[in-house]
């Protein structure tokens, strides 16, 4: 390591550090999008963190679908009275008064209307010139070759082809009017690398990534947890009672749980050393077709 | 309760200890196309078992009708990630992968072969401490190994390993290897690295990548992986001369105020001097801020929040060192520039250049030198076209502080954002500071119309309205004009009233005297337009021939010709300054629609229609279509 003197991790979190403040001053309207997962507490840590004495000087962005898990949304509330962020909460209202849900309309239609165009609402709402995510390098192809500093039309279409060098940790934050940026601090990280974070921290995740006896179905192997009465069963279909975790959150009827009796942070950690599937094979969403995720974000998907 | 899939004496704080204590190593891949970059990050990759099984499972599928080794995968797959690559086939953007063995983690950026995107390789370098370059055996080095060395020299990058790929391709002859490493290393000796190893692989095979392979028994040298693992590239930041540029001021109230930054270098304990390198005003340091708590001492990469014990004026972009260690401070510099985009840099073109927090105007005020990239040749040149090296000086509009990046690369690294496109241009690296007296070569460009466009941000045209009185030339021109302002432009507006009044007051309505009026108005549009303006004229200009002697007059300035093309009957109907009505009643004589003629323009670049659409619509989209 070319800095001499700190471990990895304590390199990560100062690139990470530096970067959110380089959003702080750089753009006049930030906002960091705040998903209740793993990513996005290490990413609030780090916040508290840059900015620390001061708060952290830009809103925390929920676009809800509504359909997160029940407890995601309690976790959300506790944080924000916790750490004392500005919380904006998001619910595309069209999808809203349509009754937009993933059983209907399927996962790909359902998340475009309540995740993509939300998104795009609340960014446009806001006229955040600067929107911060949790995205990591190492979590799927195209987000392997995306900017720190991601540059996105005023579309907030994403053009692969044309992306700004990004050289040492000099980053053009400069924009055009109407154009905006997204922001990755933590894109060198690993999943590994996160959950080690989270345990050397102590930072509070939502119970759900620890194992649990929890009502599923069994979908074509997948596992979706019954969340609440919107549920949907198959004919005949009957939920059981298993002992379960969640590697990433989101969507209840999108997200899969896996069987796992990992109950703590180490056992999590050791389990995901010897685990043979990537991370994002529980989200329903990228599975779709070859590039989808790449699609997806050329379209203005985080 | 158990811990699933642990060995029985695990000890997960030990564990996790070891994985946090574990050294990084940052490398980026480069080479020519098809020499197998992506092939040997996927094997590398593969061999880690980093490779999960639903990707596998993908892979095996993907992989059909592709050339594969004894897996049956082919290994590019894992990462050439975008759709594009895909159908190309070749990697077009840098890709960064993640993979660890037992004694250390690595970051991989793979970068590009193909020449046109030489600009992500250069990307991939400025963060590694080691490159992989990449030579096909039967291809030996080429004009893309040249210049990817040299790119790598410029950026610093002080670590090579040669990795002569596709040995199994040449009957791992020990003959063609040891020829390609004699002649690379010939090549790089100018090159400066610290540390050059070679090694003989088959990324596709597996030879030499995790242990010696048997068909290599004349190679000595460790495998590609061990060697990976074991090589030192730290370099004792911390030891040398403190640099800590203020990213942000740290306000929460009234009681306190920290300045917010990275150590760039070096290290500082509560106590210590520092020195403003701007105001040159000293301060001692009170408190190293963090929310673990307060620190004593803080060093190179640690991200921090000093607070002073004075009232001093620091903001973003100053650099604070120790007293009698300081950066060069001037406006002036000497440095290499990396040109990246398709539009070329000029000398006296200015620019935003960004170096640490500092945000300035630039000027490349002289080009001494192109540095031909596969022979190192310098070749005098007036230009730096994209993919090119060449030595500049270059001018900040105020004095910044820098080092030389050999010294530090943190404070001597910078880029060059077009202040038009806000697109990254060119990245640089600072060689030495200029004294301002000695070495102002400001006569050695042209002060030009281009300079002084884009000194407002913009491109000088001259949009030329024509069409009836009363059509609605000068109410879409003013809105024009309040929206350019809006966005920081400078435009400016002629028409009758500005003009009539003052400079061609002299002038009548005869037809010699409508000729001349429009002569001036062209003379003084040119004029406007060479400082640099945006010129907007509103002129009925009824005559084509009128139009074309305008547009001559122009010369090389971007005109455009707006036809407002309003019916005589609506234009009637608004009569704002009753001149139609006393047209009508004879009382204004040769009146253009009443008793002169009004030749509409053959072929005007745009046509707007003034009696059906209101002068805002009409005038957002002559923004739109003039794509300013």
């Amino acid at each position: 390591m070319t800095t001499g003197a700190l471990t990895h991790l304590q390199s990560l979190e100062a690139e990470s550090i530096e970067i959110l403040r380089e959003v702080a001053a750089s753009f006049e309207r930030p906002v960091m999008m705040y998903s209740i997962g793993k990513d996005s507490s290490v990413l609030l840590h780090l916040a508290r963190k840059a900015f620390f004495p001061s708060r952290i000087p830009f809103p925390l962005l929920h676009v809800n679908t509504t359909w997160k898990f029940r407890e995601m949304i309690a976790f959300r509330d506790s944080m924000a009275e916790k750490y004392g962020f500005d919380l904006i909460s998001h619910t595309n209202p069209d999808g809203l008064r349509d009754n937009i849900n993933p059983f209907d309309q399927g996962s790909s239609r359902f998340t475009d209307i309540m995740k993509t165009q939300a998104l795009r609402q609340a960014l446009n709402a806001g006229r955040y010139d600067a929107a911060i995510g949790g995205a990591r390098r190492d979590e799927e192809k195209s987000r392997a070759k995306e900017r720190v500093f991601s540059h996105r039309n005023a579309n907030h279409a994403w053009d692969p082809k044309n992306q700004r060098p990004e050289l040492w940790r000099v980053f053009n934050t400069r924009l055009n009017p109407g154009e905006s940026m997204r922001v990755f601090p933590i894109s060198n990280w690993t999943e590994l690398d996160v959950w080690t974070y989270i345990y050397s921290e102590g930072i509070e995740l939502p119970s759900l990534y620890y194992a649990k006896s929890r009502p599923v179905v069994d979908r074509s192997g997948t596992l979706i947890m019954v969340d609440d009465d919107r549920f949907r069963f198959e004919p005949g279909e009957v939920p059981r009672q298993e002992v379960v975790r969640f590697r990433t959150l989101g969507d209840y009827p999108l997200t899969g749980a896996i069987r796992s009796t990992a109950a703590t942070l180490p056992e999590i950690i050791m389990e995901m050393q010897a685990s043979r599937t990537s991370e994002r094979e529980g989200r329903l969403i990228d599975s779709d077709s070859v590039g989808s995720m790449e699609k997806k974000k050329q379209e203005g998907y985080f | 309760m158990s811990l699933p899939m642990a060995t029985p004496d695990t000890d997960i704080d030990l564990w996790l200890k070891q994985q946090t204590d574990k050294s990084l190593l940052r490398f980026l891949t480069c080479g020519s196309v098809d020499d197998g970059k992506s092939t040997l990050i996927g094997r590398l990759l593969y061999d880690s078992q980093l490779i999960l099984d639903d990707q596998l499972a993908s892979l095996r599928k993907e992989s059909h009708n592709r050339i594969t080794g004894d897996e049956g995968i082919d290994f590019s797959l894992l990462v050439d990630g975008l759709t594009a690559e895909r159908e190309q086939g070749i990697t077009i953007d840098v890709a960064y992968r993640f993979f660890s063995t037992d004694k250390r983690k690595f970051i991989v950026a793979d970068t590009p072969g193909h020449e046109q995107y030489t600009r992500n390789m250069a990307t991939g370098a400025s963060n590694a401490d080691l490159a992989l370059v990449l030579i096909d055996a039967r291809k030996g080095v080429l004009t893309q190994t040249r210049r990817h060395s040299f790119i790598l020299s410029l950026i610093g990058v002080k670590h090579v390993v040669l990795v002569v790929n596709k040995i199994d391709l040449v009957d791992y002859d020990q003959a063609v290897f040891d020829r390609i490493v004699a002649e690379y290393r010939a090549f790089a000796e100018p090159l400066g690295f610290k540390t050059l190893a070679a090694v003989p692989v088959s990324a596709l095979r597996g030879d030499n990548i995790l242990a010696p392979s048997v068909h290599t028994p004349w190679y000595d040298g460790t495998a590609l992986v061990p060697y990976l693992e074991s090589i030192d590239v730290s370099e004792d930041r911390t030891a040398e001369k403190f640099r800590f540029p203020v990213q942000w001021v740290n306000r929460p109230d009234l009681d306190f105020r920290g300045f917010s930054g990275t150590v760039a270098s070096g290290s500082i304990a509560v106590g210590d001097d520092v020195l403003i390198a701007s105001s040159r005003q000293p301060a001692a340091v009170r408190r190293i801020v963090t929310m673990d708590g307060d620190l004593d001492r803080a060093v190179a990469g640690q991200a921090v929040t000093l607070v002073v014990d004075r009232e001093v004026d620091i903001s973003r972009g100053d650099v604070l060192s120790r007293p009698g260690e300081t950066p060069e401070f001037s406006n002036q510099f000497q440095a290499r520039l990396i040109w990246m985009n398709e539009e070329s840099a000029f000398p006296g073109r200015s620019y935003l250049l960004k170096v640490g927090s500092q945000l300035v105007p630039a000027t490349i005020t002289d080009l001494k030198f192109r540095t031909n990239v596969n022979t190192l040749e310098h070749t005098a040149a007036t230009k730096i076209d994209l993919n090119e090296v060449a030595t500049v000086t270059i001018a900040t509009d105020k004095p910044i502080a820098f080092d030389p990046y050999a010294a530090n690369a943190l404070t001597g690294g910078f880029i060059l954002v077009d202040r038009l496109s806000n697109a990254t241009l060119g990245a640089g690296t600072i060689e030495f500071g200029l004294r301002r007296a000695q070495n102002l070569t400001y006569q050695s460009f042209d002060v030009n119309r281009d300079v002084r466009a884009r000194m407002k941000g913009q491109a000088a045209r001259i949009v030329w309205f024509t069409g009836l009185s009363g059509s609605g030339k000068s109410s879409i021109a003013n809105l024009l004009e309040k929206r350019l302002t809006a966005e920081g432009r400078h435009a400016y507006i002629l028409d009758g009233d500005n003009v009539r009044h003052g400079l061609n007051k002299d002038l009548g309505f005869t037809e010699a005297a409508r000729v001349e009026n429009i002569r001036r108005v062209a003379e003084v549009a040119r004029l406007m337009a060479d400082a640099g303006l945006i010129v907007l004229v509103s002129f009925i200009s009824p005559f084509e021939k009128e139009r074309r002697l305008a547009r001559e007059i122009a010369g090389d300035i971007d005109f455009t010709e707006v036809y407002v093309d309003t019916p005589l009957a609506v234009c009637e109907a608004r009569d704002p300054k009753g001149l139609y009505k006393r047209a009508r009643a004879g009382e204004i004589k040769n009146f253009t629609g009443i008793d002169s003629p009004f030749e509409p323009p053959q072929a005007p670049e745009l046509v707007l229609h003034g009696g059906e659409q209101e002068p805002v619509t009409l005038a957002d989209a002559l923004h739109d279509w003039l794509k300013l």
